[in-house]
């Protein structure tokens, strides 16, 4: 019989692969519990001054993304700035203008687009926070 | 489907280029990452000279991956058998450069996430659309032709029928993916230095010169490291090819010093002053550059022109580096550049490639050195296998 | 019925033949009409502008229009002339209209400030050239429009340009702007940004920052189409020229010389 050579046991090498898979299968359990996450939802602070946005809450929850790209596709292409709401309000299409004087950025924007992962959310690449512009009143 | 099991045999040499080339193509892919984070004013370029060697090197590489069609089209269309080993060689060459002037292309872009608004928004009228329209196709055509031409090596078959058409579609095509990258310079009204029906002419002329230069010179570097042969009667028809086309690159050239030192058009010379002849209290780093490229070429025509010096091998490898470089600087730096300066108010603004911009270029050259290295070593290997398959046959 | 690899491939190629080529006669449909809509009228309004340079030629050194157009947009300031951007901002009148010289005028002359600005072009070579509509001629007033969102930062515009009125955001511009105008977006780097015309102010019944800034009313704004506004009185009255007019471009932004 062979002489079984000095390299190391099979058994090693499947262990450790197994122990590894675990690991980064279990990855996503094991973080969120050393960074102290919990599944209590975002803590959003809402706007004082109005009670109604510009569209009703539902659609607003699902599909304010889509309100906002065609917001933006109205006022750059199309040349047109105003939005008649379902109630006859009628609103200027401005994120930062409209949008955002009622809402806070970082209390409210920002702390359900944490909670949901989205790392990138490029509009405010551009647009600007009212809030850090110098000189507003909010 | 790819054949890349032949590629993933080879000799130490073969491992330790490949490895070469990873190294730069790493340090080119951090220098990108860098760029795509701080943005493209990490680069040379400017408000006044907005293209620099990203856009210089991409249409140097347009025209050496048209050049593929000065060997389809001479075995296709004339019978002409001597190229019989040489025509996949030239469009393994083609994909590997049309892949490098796609990445030229991406690494350029300001905003490169948004690269799909080009198909989403598709504008016809933009010869930019059209660009990749054609570089696109031409790639997915040589794609096709190179596997199932291998593929059909490798059986011992003969390429199927339905194959010729589209390498017969292949000549048209390379003249047009170079002459849509011309329209984008030549149709602007603004920048006089490119404002020339000639320049599609000029593009061509000069590309048909540096593609099959480089094409004999990869074959002679491959006959040299691997032993394997296209055939000297290729070689020598091939460099007659190159010939040619130098003597039109270098008759176009004389064409514009004419248009422009004739006329005295004060718009025409003065980006002739700007790179070539400089200013009272200007010159630009490109000036010997520019110099340097004519006189390679110069001296590259006469070594091809003279039967001896373009049969001698020794003398051929300098006569197809001097064609290759001096159109390499000439495309690749000068022309680009050169649009720009003077700017619309007559600034005479320098751009000096950073180096982070050498080592994303000197990436995306790794790229397409690393693509031909492993095209060649799966032709070569499916040819070699099929060789000896052939006089195993005969010797049964 | 078994459905070979090779009939699969064959209605699959079919189908994707069909499906492109549909979009692309779309595409080629919108191209079509645009060109037809442009050639064919007038826009209902006609924006331009006529520069009076001896009026701005009194005040040396003056650039309340530079200043009016960056506070209201967010134009970032660099030290570094390479990274600049600019929309409107001043050469000497030599380098602005370097074919008209003649050699004999007295270096005051030869230097006289002039504001230039993107020239909002009737048949605009920068819009020819977009590959994504990023910037287009809008047909309600003739401003060759500019949208941040789909510019992917070619810089073929740049390119086309005869007038040199874009510029690249070459960094991130929110480094090198210290007043934030909360009311107009910045921009972000990778894109082409010029002169707009100020279509947000001209949506409220304002005229451009920059002509409302002039102290002496050098920049004179109006619709071109209007035969009785000021524009058109003044074309009419006094010689005006436009920047190389040879090319064919139509610029909109007028001289007085």
């Amino acid at each position: 019989m062979r002489k079984k050579s000095k390299s190391m046991p099979d058994k090693v090498w499947i262990i450790s692969g197994l122990l590894l898979f675990l690991g980064l299968t279990t990855y996503p359990v094991w973080h969120n519990l050393s960074a102290h996450t919990t599944s209590k939802g975002p803590d959003l602070v809402l706007p004082v001054s109005a009670k109604e946005c510009v569209a009703p809450l539902s659609y607003m929850r699902t599909s304010h993304t889509k309100l906002l790209l065609s917001w933006r596709d109205e006022v750059v292409r199309q040349g047109r700035r105003t939005y008649a709401a379902a109630d006859g309000k009628v609103y200027n299409m401005s994120l930062s203008g409209t949008c955002l004087r009622c809402h806070n950025k970082q209390k409210f924007c920002d702390r359900c687009h944490s909670y949901a992962g989205l790392s990138t959310v490029d509009c405010w690449n551009c647009h600007v926070d009212p809030a850090l512009a110098e000189g507003s009143k909010r | 489907m790819f054949l890349l099991e032949k590629a993933v045999v080879g000799s130490r040499r073969y491992w330790i280029w490949l490895g070469s080339l990873s190294f730069v193509i790493l340090l080119g892919f951090l220098s990108y990452l860098r760029q795509f984070d701080y943005g493209l004013g990490l680069t040379g370029m400017s408000q006044n000279v907005t293209w620099g060697i990203y856009v210089g090197q991409f249409t140097f590489m347009v025209g050496v991956a048209a050049s593929a069609v000065m060997v389809v089209l001479p075995y296709y269309l004339h019978d002409r058998k001597e190229f019989g080993r040489m025509t996949i060689l030239g469009e393994c060459l083609a994909i590997s450069a049309v892949t490098m002037c796609l990445l030229f292309i991406f690494v350029d872009m300001g905003q490169p996430t948004r690269l799909l608004n080009v198909v989403l928004n598709a504008q016809p009228h933009s010869m930019m659309f059209w660009d990749m329209i054609s570089l696109g196709g031409y790639l997915v055509l040589n794609v096709i032709i190179t596997l199932v031409t291998l593929h059909a090596e490798q059986n011992g078959v003969p390429s199927p029928g339905w194959i010729r058409p589209l390498i017969l579609l292949s000549i048209p095509w390379a003249v047009s993916i170079h002459t849509v990258t011309a329209f984008l310079y030549s149709g602007l009204p603004g920048r006089s230095f490119w404002f020339t029906a000639l320049l599609a002419p000029r593009f061509l002329a000069s590309a048909f010169a540096s593609g099959p230069a480089l094409l004999i010179l990869l074959c002679m570097a491959m006959r040299k490291l691997t032993g394997h042969e296209v055939g000297e009667k290729a070689l020598r028809s091939l460099a007659v090819i190159v010939t040619y086309a130098m003597t039109c690159n270098i008759f176009f050239v004389l064409m514009e010093l004419f248009t422009t030192f004739y006329s005295q058009v004060p718009s025409l010379r003065a980006h002739f002053e700007g790179i070539y002849l400089g200013r009272p209290g200007y010159h630009s780093w490109l000036q010997p550059f520019g110099w340097g490229s004519l006189a390679m070429m110069g001296v590259a025509l006469c070594l091809l022109l003279i039967p001896r010096t373009r049969r001698d091998p020794q003398t051929l490898t300098l006569a197809c580096l001097l064609t290759f470089f001096s159109v390499w600087i000439d495309k690749g730096l000068i022309l680009i550049v050169g649009g720009f300066i003077p700017s619309p108010f007559g600034a005479l603004t320098p751009y000096v490639p950073t180096v982070p911009e050498i080592c994303i270029t000197a990436g995306v050259w790794a790229v397409g050195l690393l693509m031909i290295t492993v095209l060649f070593k799966i032709t070569r290997s499916v040819e070699a296998e099929e060789a000896m398959a052939w006089s195993a046959e005969a010797n049964a | 019925m078994k459905l070979t690899r090779k009939e699969f491939l064959k209605v699959s190629g079919a189908c994707l033949l069909g499906v492109s080529g549909k979009k692309l006669l779309a595409a080629l449909d919108n191209a079509t009409k645009k060109e037809a809509a442009s050639g064919e009228v007038r826009w209902p309004k006609h924006w331009g502008m006529v520069v009076d340079i001896r009026k701005c030629r009194e005040d040396q050194g003056c650039a309340k229009c530079i200043e009016a157009c960056n506070a209201a947009h967010n134009v970032p300031a660099f030290d570094d002339a390479a990274h600049e951007v600019k929309w409107i901002w001043k050469e000497p009148l030599a380098a602005v209209f370097p074919e008209q010289q003649t050699g004999y005028e007295q270096n005051a002359l030869k230097d006289v400030p002039v504001p230039v600005l993107c020239n909002h072009c009737d048949n605009p070579p920068c819009v020819r050239v977009c590959p994504t509509d990023a910037t287009w001629k809008r047909p309600e007033d003739g401003i060759v429009m500019m949208d941040w969102h789909r510019c992917i930062g070619c810089r073929y515009c740049m390119a086309a340009c005869p007038y040199g009125s874009r510029s690249f955001n070459w960094v991130d511009p929110r480094t090198h702007l210290t007043h934030l105008n909360p009311d107009y977006p910045t921009r972000t780097k990778g894109v082409v940004e010029k002169c707009t015309f100020c279509p947000e102010r001209l949506a409220k019944g304002q005229p451009p920052a920059c002509v409302e800034a002039c102290p002496d009313q050098a920049m004179v704004f109006g619709d071109l189409s209007d035969p009785r506004c000021e524009a058109r009185r003044l074309l009419a009255s006094r010689f005006a020229v436009g920047r190389r007019t040879e090319l064919g471009t139509g610029p909109n932004v007028y001289y007085l010389v």
